[in-house]
C-alpha cells in the first residue's frame, strides 16, 4: 500500500446534530448548560405495557424542512432522516456545498469520504408480525412457511425493507454531499460513532481524504428495539419520572435511557481546513480502540479493555492523563458500565482521578446508541470552545463506591483545553477519541 | 525503517460449496454449484426459491470446550464466522488462545479484528409462540406483546443478533483485545473490512489481524427482501445449476446464499519474523461512493465503481498491464454487471481485453457481507496454484460487458489480482492482492 501515514493534523470545522434536545447544536448546548432532559413518555409507538414506557425521542423533526431536495430520500429511516439533517448543518459550517451536481466550493469530491457508526431501520412491524402470525402453526410450535411466505409478499413493500440496512444512513449522506471518497458505515453497538470518528481522522492521517463526514445516526425506538433492550434488563424502569430516570453514577440507577438521533462532524486536514481558510473548531488529537475478549454479556470487570482503549487513545495523542482536563464518559446509569467505567479511569488517571471533571451528558440527552458517541464529541468540542463543563444531571444520591468528580448537577465554567471521550459497547467494544483545543504549531 | 507491508497469512472460508478453503477451492476449479432450492426453510411463494446454503455441521465441533455455552447466543451469521475464522488461524500457524491456551504465542494487545457483517434478520420462528400470545381476533396487538409477547422470548435475544457480536464471539474465543471493528456496508462490507484492518496493522495500531466477513442471507426476510429490490433471479427456480449468470447475455438476476470468510493479516515483519508462510501481500484498496439520484440503482456508467478501481491501483502503485486476474463483484443482475463492466473498462482501458475475469457467484451465490472475503481468498488460492479455473454458467457477453471472462482453464503466474465489490446503498470498493515474492525492499 503505496498511500504513507502522513503527519497531517486533523481538525474539526463543522457540526451538526439532531437530537432530543434539539435539532441543531446551539439549542443542544443551551439544554446541556441548563440541565434540560430529553426524555418523555414513549410517542413513536404505543409501548404502555412494555416493561418501559419512556424515551428520549427527537420531537418536531420533519427532514423535509431541512434540505431542498427531500423527494430524493423520500421513505428513509428515522435515523436517515436525522442524519440529512445534521449532515446538512454540519456541511453549511464547513462551507461545503450539499444538493448540488456541481459544486463550485473548490472541493474534489474523491477527496471527501463519509463515515458514520449506523444502524438498523425499524422494521415493517405491521407486515412482519402478519408475516409471523400467519404461517404459525400453535400446536406443532413452528412455521408453515409457505403460509408466512405469502403474507410477506403480499404486504412488504421494496423501499421500506431496503431503508432498514444499516448502510443506507451513509448512502443518503454521499447523496447529499456528492462523496466519492472513501464511504463506510460501521455498528460496533454503542460505540460505534466514536469509532467512526477515530476511524475517519485515521483515513485523513493516512493521506486518502481530505474531508470526511464522520458521526453516527440511529434510532432503536422501535419495538424490537425496545423489546431486546427490556429482555437484557438494561433499560430504566423508572415510568413515573423519565426526566430523572437517566442518573449515572448514582446509587440508585436503574438502566438507561433510551435516545435517537443523528450527529455529524468535518474531520478535515489542516492543509485543506487552512486552503480553504475555514474556521477551526478543534484538533481531534488521538484514537484508541480495543475490544475487551471476556464475554458477549457483560463488560470486563477490571474494565481491561476501556483501560487499553484509553492508554491508545492518549498514546496515539502523544498526551498523558496530566494533560486531560475533562472526561466525557460512556456513563450510561446502568449499574454495570458507571462501576467499570469508574474503575477503568482510576486505573489511567491514577492519582488525578479524583481530580480531573468527569461526566455524563446522557443524564439529559439519553443514549443515542450508535450516535450517542458523536453527540458527545460535538458536546465535548463546545466544551472546550466555551470553557464550560457540562452537567450529570439527576446525581443527588451519589453511589458510595463511585468517588470521582462527576460534575453533579451543574455545568462548572473552567479552563477545558483538551477532553477524553469514551464510548463502550455490548460485546465489549471500547473506542476512545481525544479532542483538543486548536493551536497552532 | 520499519516496513508497512501488509500481508497475508491465513486464509478460512465456509461457503456453499464447503466448509474450508480447501472444498471451496476444489469447488471452483471443478465449476461445481453451490445453488439449489433453499432448504433452510419452505420456500414456498417466493419469487425466488433457490439459495446458496452451507453443507451441515456442527457448531460446537468449532468452538473451544469451555466456550461450548456461547453457542446458544450465536445466530447462524456468528456461527459462519466463528468457523471460518478457526480455521483462518489454524492456517496461520499462530497459536491463539483458542487453538491452544498453553502454547498462544500472540500477543493479545497488538492483535485486531475487523469483521463485516450484514444486517442479521432474527428468526422468525423464534419470536412464534410471542406473537401468537400477543394477537386479537388474529391481529397482532402491541399493547399484549408488551403485556405477554415479551415475556416468552429468552432474555439475551438481542445479542445474537447485533452485527458486531460476529468479531466478538471470535475475539473472545482467539483473545483478540486490540482494535476491534464491524463494517456493515453490505456486499462492500468484507472488501473495505480488509482495507481498514491492512490500513491498521500498516499504521501500527497492531501486528495482526483477523479479517474477513460473514453473512447468513438464507432467511426468509432476508431473501424476500431481495425479491422486492428486484435482484433476484426468478422463473429459474427449476434449474438451480444454470439460474446465476454474470455478465452472460442470459442473465435474469442474482441468487442469495451464506458464507464466511476471515483472513489473517500480518505486517510482513512479523510474519518473516515467525517465519511464517506468506501466501500473498495486499498491495492497494480503494474505495469510493455511486451517486444515483435513483440511489436504489448503480450510476449506468459505474463511476463509484472506476473511482474505486483507480484508487485501489494507484495505491498498489501499478497499471493496468500488471494485472492477470479480476474477480468482478459480478452478481448476474444485468444492469449492475452492465455498471461494473463499463466501470473496469473506464478504469483499466485496452488493457482489460487481455486479463483475465472470473466472476464466482454463479457457483457461491451472492452471500452478502461475505461475498468479497469469497473473492479474496479464491484469489489468492489462484495466485498460490497459479490458475485460474473457467467460468461457469457463462456463454455469451451481454451486450456491453467488454470483458475477457475467463472459458477455459488458465495456468500461469498471477503477479497481481483485483477484487472489487459494490453494494445497494452506494458504496464500493476494491482490493489488489499481490503474489509474494519475498522483495522487502520495494
Amino acid at each position: 500500500m503505496r498511500t504513507p501515514n502522513t503527519q497531517e493534523r486533523v481538525v474539526i470545522t463543522g457540526m451538526g446534530v439532531v437530537c432530543p434536545l434539539g435539532h441543531d447544536v446551539d439549542t443542544l448546548w443551551q439544554a446541556l448548560l441548563s440541565g434540560r432532559s430529553g426524555a418523555g413518555k414513549t410517542t413513536i409507538f404505543d409501548a404502555s405495557t412494555f416493561p418501559t414506557t419512556f424515551d428520549a425521542e427527537v420531537k418536531g423533526y420533519d427532514f423535509h424542512k431541512h434540505i431542498r431536495h427531500p423527494e430524493l430520500h423520500e421513505g428513509c429511516s428515522r435515523g436517515s432522516g436525522f442524519v440529512l439533517g445534521a449532515a446538512a448543518q454540519a456541511c453549511r459550517q464547513a462551507g461545503i456545498e450539499v444538493e448540488t451536481i456541481e459544486p463550485v466550493d473548490g472541493i474534489d469530491r474523491t477527496r471527501v469520504g463519509i463515515y458514520l457508526g449506523a444502524g438498523e431501520g425499524s422494521l415493517d412491524n405491521d407486515s412482519f408480525f402478519a408475516s409471523i402470525i400467519a404461517g404459525w402453526d400453535a400446536k406443532q410450535q413452528r412455521m408453515v412457511w409457505s403460509r408466512s411466505n405469502r403474507m410477506a409478499v403480499e404486504r412488504m413493500t421494496a423501499v421500506r425493507e431496503l431503508e432498514q440496512e444499516p448502510n443506507m444512513a451513509a448512502g443518503h449522506t454521499a447523496m447529499l454531499i456528492g462523496s466519492r471518497g472513501p464511504v463506510r458505515s460501521c455498528l460496533t453497538a454503542c460505540a460505534a460513532s466514536t469509532q467512526a470518528v477515530g476511524e475517519a481522522t485515521m483515513l485523513i492521517r493516512r493521506g486518502q481524504a481530505d474531508i470526511m463526514i464522520a458521526g453516527g445516526a440511529h434510532s432503536m425506538i422501535h419495538p424490537l428495539g425496545i423489546t431486546g433492550f427490556n429482555l437484557l434488563t438494561a433499560l430504566s424502569q423508572r415510568n413515573d419520572s423519565p426526566e430523572t430516570a437517566s442518573r449515572p453514577f448514582s446509587a440508585s440507577r436503574d438502566g438507561f435511557v433510551i435516545g435517537e438521533g443523528a450527529a455529524i462532524l468535518i474531520l478535515e486536514s489542516l492543509t485543506s481546513a487552512r486552503k480553504r481558510g475555514i474556521p477551526i473548531l478543534a484538533e481531534v488529537a488521538g484514537y484508541g480502540s480495543s475490544s475487551d475478549a471476556f464475554r458477549v454479556t457483560d463488560m470486563h470487570e477490571e474494565g481491561r479493555g476501556a483501560v487499553l482503549a484509553m492508554r491508545a487513545a492518549l498514546a496515539d495523542a502523544g498526551l498523558t492523563p496530566q494533560d486531560i482536563d475533562y472526561v466525557n464518559t460512556h456513563g450510561t446509569s446502568t449499574a454495570e458500565n458507571d462501576s467499570i467505567e469508574t474503575l477503568a479511569i482510576k486505573t489511567v488517571f491514577q492519582d488525578r482521578a479524583r481530580q480531573v471533571p468527569v461526566s455524563s451528558i446522557k443524564s439529559m440527552l439519553g443514549h443515542l446508541i450508535g450516535a450517542a458517541g458523536a453527540a458527545e464529541i460535538i458536546a465535548s468540542v463546545l466544551a472546550i470552545r466555551d470553557n464550560i463543563v457540562p452537567p450529570t444531571m439527576n446525581l443527588h444520591d451519589p453511589d458510595p463506591k463511585l468517588d470521582l468528580d462527576y460534575v453533579p448537577n451543574a455545568p462548572r465554567k473552567m479552563p477545558v483545553n483538551t477532553v477524553m471521550k469514551e464510548s463502550f459497547g455490548f460485546g465489549g467494544q471500547n473506542n476512545v477519541v481525544i479532542l483538543k483545543r486548536f493551536i497552532e504549531l | 525503517m520499519t516496513s508497512s507491508r501488509v500481508v497475508i497469512t491465513g486464509l478460512g472460508a465456509v461457503s456453499p460449496l464447503g466448509l474450508t478453503v480447501d472444498e471451496l477451492w476444489a469447488g471452483l476449479s471443478a465449476g461445481r454449484c453451490g445453488i439449489a432450492r433453499i432448504k433452510a426453510f419452505d420456500p414456498t411463494g417466493l419469487p425466488c426459491e433457490l439459495g446458496g446454503e452451507v453443507p451441515p455441521y456442527r457448531i460446537q465441533d468449532h468452538v473451544p470446550k469451555s466456550l461450548r455455552k456461547s453457542v446458544k447466543l450465536m445466530c447462524r451469521d456468528i456461527e459462519l464466522a466463528v468457523i471460518a475464522a478457526k480455521e483462518a488461524v489454524a492456517n496461520s500457524g499462530l497459536i491463539t488462545k483458542g487453538i491452544d491456551p498453553e502454547k498462544a504465542n500472540v500477543d493479545p494487545m497488538r492483535f485486531a479484528i475487523n469483521m463485516g457483517a450484514g444486517m442479521i434478520s432474527c428468526d422468525l420462528e423464534e419470536l412464534g409462540a410471542a406473537t401468537a400470545a400477543s394477537t386479537v381476533n388474529g391481529q397482532f396487538d402491541i399493547r399484549k406483546w408488551g403485556r405477554d409477547g415479551i415475556r416468552q422470548i429468552t432474555p439475551l435475544w438481542l445479542l445474537k443478533y447485533l452485527p458486531n457480536m460476529l468479531a466478538c464471539h471470535i475475539g473472545i474465543i482467539h483473545d483478540i483485545q486490540g482494535p476491534s471493528n464491524t463494517i456493515t456496508c453490505a456486499e462492500a462490507s468484507a472488501h473495505l473490512a480488509i482495507g481498514e484492518a491492512a490500513q491498521i496493522v500498516a499504521r501500527g495500531s497492531a501486528d495482526v489481524a483477523l479479517t474477513g466477513a460473514a453473512e447468513a442471507k438464507v432467511n426468509m426476510m432476508v431473501m424476500l427482501r431481495q425479491d422486492l429490490v428486484k435482484r433476484t433471479v426468478t422463473g429459474r427456480n427449476d434449474t438451480p445449476e444454470t439460474a446465476c449468470r454474470p455478465f452472460d447475455t442470459d442473465a435474469a438476476g442474482s441468487v442469495f446464499g451464506e458464507g464466511g470468510g476471515v483472513l489473517m493479516l500480518e505486517s510482513l515483519d512479523h510474519a518473516r519474523n515467525r517465519g511464517a508462510k506468506i501466501l500473498a501481500e495486499v498491495a492497494g484498496i480503494g474505495q469510493s461512493h455511486n451517486i444515483n439520484p435513483a440511489y436504489a440503482r448503480m450510476e449506468p456508467d459505474g463511476a463509484g465503481i472506476r473511482i474505486a478501481v483507480e484508487k485501489a491501483m494507484a495505491d498498489a502503485d501499478i497499471g493496468p498491464d500488471e494485472l492477470d486476474l479480476i474477480i468482478p463483484h459480478g452478481t448476474g443482475v444485468p444492469n449492475d454487471d452492465l455498471a461494473e463492466a463499463r466501470a473496469l473498462e473506464a478504469a483499466l482501458g485496452s488493457a482489460l481485453n487481455r486479463i483475465p475475469v472470473w466472476p464466482t457467484k454463479s457457483m457461491l451465490s451472492t452471500t452478502g457481507a461475505a461475498a468479497g472475503a469469497m473473492d479474496v481468498i479464491a484469489a489468492v488460492r489462484a495466485m498460490n496454484r497459479r490458475t485460474i479455473p473457467p467460468a461457469k454458467n457463462f456463454a455469451k457477453l451481454a451486450k456491453g460487458c467488454n470483458l475477457n471472462i475467463v472459458t477455459q482453464r488458465r495456468d500461469g503466474a498471477i503477479r497481481y489480482a483485483l477484487c472489487c465489490s459494490h453494494t445497494f446503498g452506494g458504496q464500493t470498493a476494491a482490493v489488489v492482492l499481490k503474489a509474494f515474492e519475498g522483495d522487502a525492499t520495494k
